[in-house]
């Protein structure tokens, strides 16, 4: 049984309660970004692009068990290691939890104006994506 | 070069005295302001003008007989009157005001394709041009069944004057070129390009947006047709903006927008149109942000752009050799004739994970590209991290900003 999404946000706030400095908040995305369960190379194609205005991001959702597995890839680390974040919250998650899910995480760990419109990195259109794939196999 | 040889004329302190935001904070750090190319910060005297105008002058102009709408249409005026001086026009008739370059753009591709375009022709643009160079040409192609050409460049980001030379045919109905590249710094041969243009009697509108800042324009010198240019970017209010036309063409193209104060009469079988510049100028204008403009353009005037550009022109060539400190970085745009801005890239790494981390520093630069994507193309990259600079920034900054590159420069590996 899967970790409840709001259990998972949970401990990535208390992860980050660690960190006074900005440096070792990056470090720790930039890190997280390394490590990202990538999309391979031959999945990435057009149709799994979403584009943000500055960095490009791959999402690729498999149905499995009646839950949705999420694996991703970006141009830029940074973009890569919050992608990392989303994914650990949001993969392995049923659908109906992935459309219900209210992501405050990323506000108490600093990283909102990552989602910001403004910011336009393409991770607002990522979880939108996200939800959007739990619709989709929702209505299956 | 040293920070010790880096001089500069300008009275520095004072002059960074009349900028309140530069001396804020960003993220908790002090804030290094390096994004004026894309929107300039604003003295006191420009804020002061706004709050002014609104305290003590706010009424719609150019209609009231009472006196508060005359000294309010007084005040609108002196950004026209100002504009005129700062670019030597004939006439300020000759001045359209508008929310800034990339309507006037607009303005000139939509009126002058309905009146002189037709299907077969060509306009010429350069491979380094901003995007509201590009679009409205592609709309007044679309519209006319014309073809649009572009003018390539070299490595350096330097116009190949002979293929300019090459695709400037009699089908040429109009040249269209950035003075300054936003993107890259090359200041453009605009004076040459004119002259040749003129010799097969094609009109040549430059967007003078990133020129604007930082020098002398004159576009009488120039024989311009048409010169566009926006206040943000020159010390003034957003939302307005300058279209200098010569008399000759502005009166021979149809208007732009249709409304309120662009009519001489109006009934609903015929509409006159007012005289110029105010044929162009439908609807209410902004009037607070022309009083700022006035503000901005007698600020500019105050400094100079000799001691504007000298401080600069320092700032860039200190910037240039602090920055190639850093191995693998790789600066786009080395004309030998450039502006006070500089785009980079370091080998490997994303422009949106450098901009992320100097911001995160109190560093203010652009990331991306720049509203050029063509230039991307050319380089065959994603964007490039952009420093730009302005009066108000200092040798320190630029250590600031190549001291804030290496720390992110570790994150990253």
């Amino acid at each position: 049984m899967a970790e409840h999404i709001n259990d998972i946000q949970d401990s990535i706030i208390g992860e980050f309660e660690l960190f006074d400095e900005w440096l070792d908040k990056y470090q720790y995305i930039i890190d997280l970004g390394k490590e990202l369960p990538l999309i391979k190379e031959d999945e990435k194609i057009d149709e799994r692009l979403i584009s943000g205005c500055q960095s490009r991001v791959w999402l690729k959702a498999e149905h499995v068990d009646s839950k949705l597995i999420f694996s991703a890839d970006s141009d830029a680390i940074i973009t890569k290691g919050i992608i990392a974040l989303l994914i650990r919250v949001l993969s392995q998650q049923p659908p109906s939890d992935i459309i219900n899910a209210n992501l405050y995480f990323i506000d108490r760990i600093g990283l909102n104006d990552h989602l910001s419109p403004t910011r336009a990195n393409g991770l607002l259109q990522m979880v939108n994506q996200m939800k959007r794939y739990g619709i989709a196999y929702t209505q299956d | 070069m040293s920070r010790e040889t880096a001089h500069t004329t300008l009275p520095l302190e004072r002059l960074r005295a009349d900028f309140p935001l530069i001396h804020g904070q960003m993220n908790g750090k002090p804030l290094v302001f390096l994004d004026s190319a894309a929107s300039s910060q604003k003295p006191e005297a420009v804020i002061r003008s706004i709050d002014t105008y609104y305290r003590t002058l706010n009424a719609n102009v150019h209609r009231g007989v009472y006196r508060l709408s005359q000294e309010a249409t007084a005040a609108y005026e002196e950004g026209r009157k100002e504009a005129a001086a700062f670019l030597n026009a004939a006439s300020e008739s000759e001045i359209i005001l508008l929310r800034g370059a990339t309507e006037g753009i607009n303005l000139v591709a939509s009126s002058f394709s309905r009146a002189f375009i037709k299907p077969g022709d060509e306009i010429l643009i350069t491979a380094m041009e901003h995007h509201s160079n590009i679009v409205p040409w592609q709309l007044a192609c679309e519209y006319a069944g014309a073809k649009l050409k572009v003018v390539p460049m070299n490595d350096d980001g330097v116009l190949q004057m002979d293929e300019f030379e090459r695709l400037l045919t009699e089908k040429v109905k109009m040249v269209a070129v950035v003075h300054v590249s936003n993107t890259l710094g090359t200041i453009n041969p605009v004076k040459e390009i004119i002259s040749r243009a003129h010799q097969m009697n094609i009109p040549v509108l430059v967007d003078g947006c990133q020129a604007a800042p930082h020098m002398e324009i004159d576009v009488q010198s120039l024989d311009a047709d048409f010169y566009t240019f926006s206040g943000h970017k020159i010390f003034g209010p957003t939302g307005i903006g300058v279209l200098y036309g010569k008399e000759s063409w502005l009166d021979r193209l149809p208007p732009y927008h249709g409304g309120g104060e662009m009519i001489a009469t109006c009934s609903f079988e015929r509409t006159t149109y007012a005289e110029l510049p105010h044929k162009f100028e439908a609807g209410t204008p902004n009037i607070a942000g022309g009083v700022g403009l006035a503000a901005a353009i007698r600020y500019i005037r105050s400094i100079g752009f000799d001691a504007i550009h000298n401080h600069e022109q320092a700032l860039l060539d200190y910037a240039s050799v602090r920055l190639l400190e850093i191995p693998d970085l790789k600066i786009f745009g080395t004309a030998p004739e450039k502006a006070s801005l500089i785009s980079f890239l370091v080998d490997g790494l994303h422009p949106f994970d450098i901009g992320t981390l100097l911001d995160q520093q109190g560093i203010a630069v652009r990331t991306g590209h720049h509203c050029t994507q063509p230039i991307m193309e050319r380089f065959s990259i994603p964007g490039t991290v952009r420093a730009s600079f302005s009066v108000y920034n200092t040798l320190e900054d630029i250590d600031r900003l190549t001291d804030g590159l290496k720390k992110a420069i570790t994150l990253l590996s």
